[in-house]
C-alpha cells in the first residue's frame, strides 16, 4: 500500500540515525540528526506541515498527533522513538475535498478563529474520544471506578485542557465535538 | 539541545548495563527530559531507551496487591479495572495531573523520577543550587509563591510535582529497582525521594546504573480513599496543595488513617503525626482541624507562599470530612 521515500540529510555520524517512520499509511525512510522531534520531523523533513508548532514544550497541545491510535504532544518525543508506529497527521484524516466530520463540525459550528491549534484540537479530540469509548475516566468523571463514561461538555473540557486555543474559540470547539459524538461519525 | 548518541535497549538487563556509562541516562515518554534537555538543563551525552522493554503490564500480586510495570503509561495505569475498583485514589491523582496527552505517554517510572517545576531551576540566567550546585537558590529571596512549606533547606525551597507519587506514599507503594549487577531491591516510595539538604541536585536514593522496574501496591487498606488537589487553574495545573487521605471509620470514630500531602514539600509528604492525632478519635471538624495543626506544626512560609500552610490546612480538613463521611 505504500512507497518508501528517502528523504534527509546525508551526513552520517553517530549523533545521526537512518530511521524509518510511517505517517498516514506511507513508509518513509529518513537521516536524521538524533535530535529530531517527531514534530520536526513531520514538517521541516516530511513537509507534512498541517501539524503546528506552537510552545514546543508539551503545553499547547498545537502538536498532537495521534500514535497508533492515541493522541500525544508530537514535540515532547524523538522521531528515532517512533519506528514501527502508525503515525497519523491532520493531513491523514481529511482534506478540503473530503472532510473527516469532525473537520465538518469545526467548519460548521466555527470551532476556531486564526486556526493555528486546530489540526491538533482535532486529532487530540479524536483521540479523546476514543478514550472515552474504553472508558478512561477523567479528574471530573464523579465516580472513577465506574467502566462507563458519560461524554459531558464538562467532561469535553476536561479531557481537552491540553489543547489551549488563544483565541478562545472553546465553546464552539466544545459545540463541535459534541455534534460529532452525538450524531455519529457520518 | 546537546547532540547525544541512542540506543533502544534489547532488555532490562542491557538497559542498566548501557545505562552505567558516563553521561548516560534513560528515557521513557521523555515528556520532561526533553523539555529539559531543548532548555539544556540536561545535557545527556548518551540515550538509553526503554519504553519499549516488556514492563508495561499490570500484574497481580499473590498477597492481593498489584505490580505496575515501570513502563506503563500514566493513561493505562489510571484507566486500569483493578487499580480503578482498588486503588482509586491512585486513578484519582492520575488524571488531576497533566494532560491527555502527556498520559499517554509519560511512564509511571518518569513520573516517579520528573523533576520540579520551581521556575528558577527553569531559568539558566539565575542561580540553582538544584541545576547549578553552588549557585544560591534564587527563590529563597524570590517568586516563591509555588514553594515549599515543609521539608526544605536553606539550599533548594523546591517541590515535587507529582500527583501520582502523593497517592502512592499513602498507599505505602514500594519501587522496585533493579543494578547493573543483576541484583533487584525493593524500597518504599515514601523513602525513594531524599531531601534538599545541602544537595539538592541529588533528588532520589537511586543509583546511577539503577532503573525502576515496578511499582509494587500493597493489597488495599480499609476505608475510603480520596484525593483532592487545588490548583490556579480547574485543570492542567501543577497543585498549590493537594492531600490523599484514606480514612477507615467504625461507629463515627476514625479506627486507620492514612494521610499524604503533595504540592508542599520536596517529597510527597506522609504525616504520620497527623494520622496518630486521627485515630480512635471521632470523625468530627475539630478532629480533623486537630490533625491539620499537628501535619502542619512545623511549617514554614517563604513570603509568597504563605498562605499555603492555612491552605494546606483547610484542604486537609475537607477532605478528611470527605473521606470519613458514614452515608
Amino acid at each position: 500500500m505504500s512507497t518508501s521515500t528517502a528523504i534527509g540529510r546525508p551526513s552520517a555520524s553517530e549523533y545521526s540515525g537512518q530511521i524509518e517512520l510511517t505517517v498516514n499509511g506511507q513508509s518513509y525512510r529518513l537521516e536524521l540528526d538524533l535530535r529530531t522531534t517527531l514534530l520536526d520531523a513531520l514538517r521541516e523533513y516530511l513537509r507534512l506541515s498541517g501539524t503546528k508548532k506552537g510552545c514546543d514544550h508539551g503545553q499547547c497541545g498545537a502538536c498532537t498527533v495521534l500514535i497508533n491510535g492515541r493522541r500525544i504532544n508530537s514535540c515532547l518525543t524523538l522521531a528515532v522513538m517512533h519506528e514501527d508506529d502508525r503515525i497519523v497527521t491532520i493531513e491523514g484524516l481529511g482534506a478540503p475535498s473530503a472532510l473527516h466530520p469532525l473537520q465538518a463540525a469545526f467548519v460548521e459550528r466555527d470551532g476556531f478563529q486564526c486556526g493555528y491549534c486546530t489540526p491538533g484540537q482535532i486529532c487530540s479530540a479524536l483521540g479523546m474520544v476514543a478514550e472515552v469509548e474504553a472508558g478512561v475516566p477523567s479528574h471530573v468523571t464523579p465516580d472513577v471506578t465506574s467502566p462507563d463514561v458519560d461524554l459531558t461538555d464538562a467532561e469535553i473540557r476536561e479531557r481537552m485542557s491540553g489543547n489551549i486555543c488563544r483565541c478562545a474559540a472553546y465553546p464552539n470547539i466544545v459545540a463541535a465535538i459534541r455534534d460529532y459524538t452525538e450524531r455519529g461519525r457520518r | 539541545m546537546k547532540a547525544f548518541t541512542y540506543e533502544r535497549a534489547k532488555d532490562a538487563a542491557a538497559a542498566v548495563a548501557a545505562v552505567s556509562r558516563p553521561g548516560a541516562k534513560f528515557i521513557s515518554g521523555g515528556t520532561n527530559l526533553l523539555d529539559l534537555m531543548k532548555l539544556e538543563i540536561e545535557q545527556p551525552a548518551h540515550l538509553v531507551d526503554i519504553s519499549r522493554l516488556p514492563l508495561r503490564t499490570i500484574d497481580e500480586l499473590a498477597d492481593g496487591g498489584l505490580s505496575i510495570g515501570s513502563q506503563a503509561t500514566n493513561s493505562d495505569t489510571a484507566a486500569d479495572l483493578r487499580v480503578r475498583t482498588r486503588y482509586p485514589l491512585l486513578t484519582q491523582s492520575l488524571v488531576s495531573g497533566a494532560s491527555g496527552q502527556l498520559r499517554n505517554k509519560a511512564s509511571i517510572g518518569g513520573n516517579l523520577m520528573q523533576r520540579t517545576r520551581c521556575p528558577y531551576f527553569y531559568y539558566p540566567a539565575t542561580g540553582c543550587n538544584k541545576r547549578d550546585p553552588g549557585s544560591g537558590c534564587s527563590a529563597i529571596e524570590g517568586f516563591n509563591r509555588g514553594h515549599a512549606i515543609l521539608g526544605a533547606s536553606d539550599a533548594c525551597i523546591a517541590i515535587h510535582p507529582s500527583d501520582m507519587a502523593v497517592a502512592l506514599v499513602a498507599l505505602d507503594a514500594q519501587v522496585e529497582l533493579l543494578g547493573a549487577t543483576g541484583h533487584s531491591r525493593r524500597i518504599a516510595v515514601r523513602d525513594f525521594h531524599r531531601l534538599p539538604g545541602e544537595t539538592p541536585h541529588i533528588e532520589t536514593v537511586i543509583e546511577p546504573d539503577e532503573m525502576i522496574t515496578a511499582v509494587l501496591l500493597p493489597p488495599p487498606p480499609p476505608g475510603r480513599q480520596l484525593y483532592r488537589k487545588v490548583r490556579d487553574r480547574a485543570s492542567y495545573e501543577f497543585a498549590l496543595v493537594s492531600v490523599a487521605a484514606i480514612v477507615e471509620t467504625r461507629h463515627k470514630k476514625i479506627t486507620t488513617a492514612r494521610i499524604a500531602l503533595g504540592g508542599v514539600a520536596p517529597k510527597p509528604w506522609r504525616s504520620v503525626e497527623a494520622e496518630a492525632a486521627l485515630e480512635g478519635q471521632s470523625a468530627t471538624m475539630p478532629t480533623f482541624r486537630a490533625a491539620a495543626e499537628v501535619a502542619m506544626a512545623d511549617a514554614v512560609g517563604r513570603g509568597h507562599n504563605d498562605f499555603k500552610i492555612e491552605l494546606a490546612k483547610r484542604t486537609l480538613c475537607r477532605t478528611l470530612a470527605d473521606a470519613a463521611r458514614t452515608d
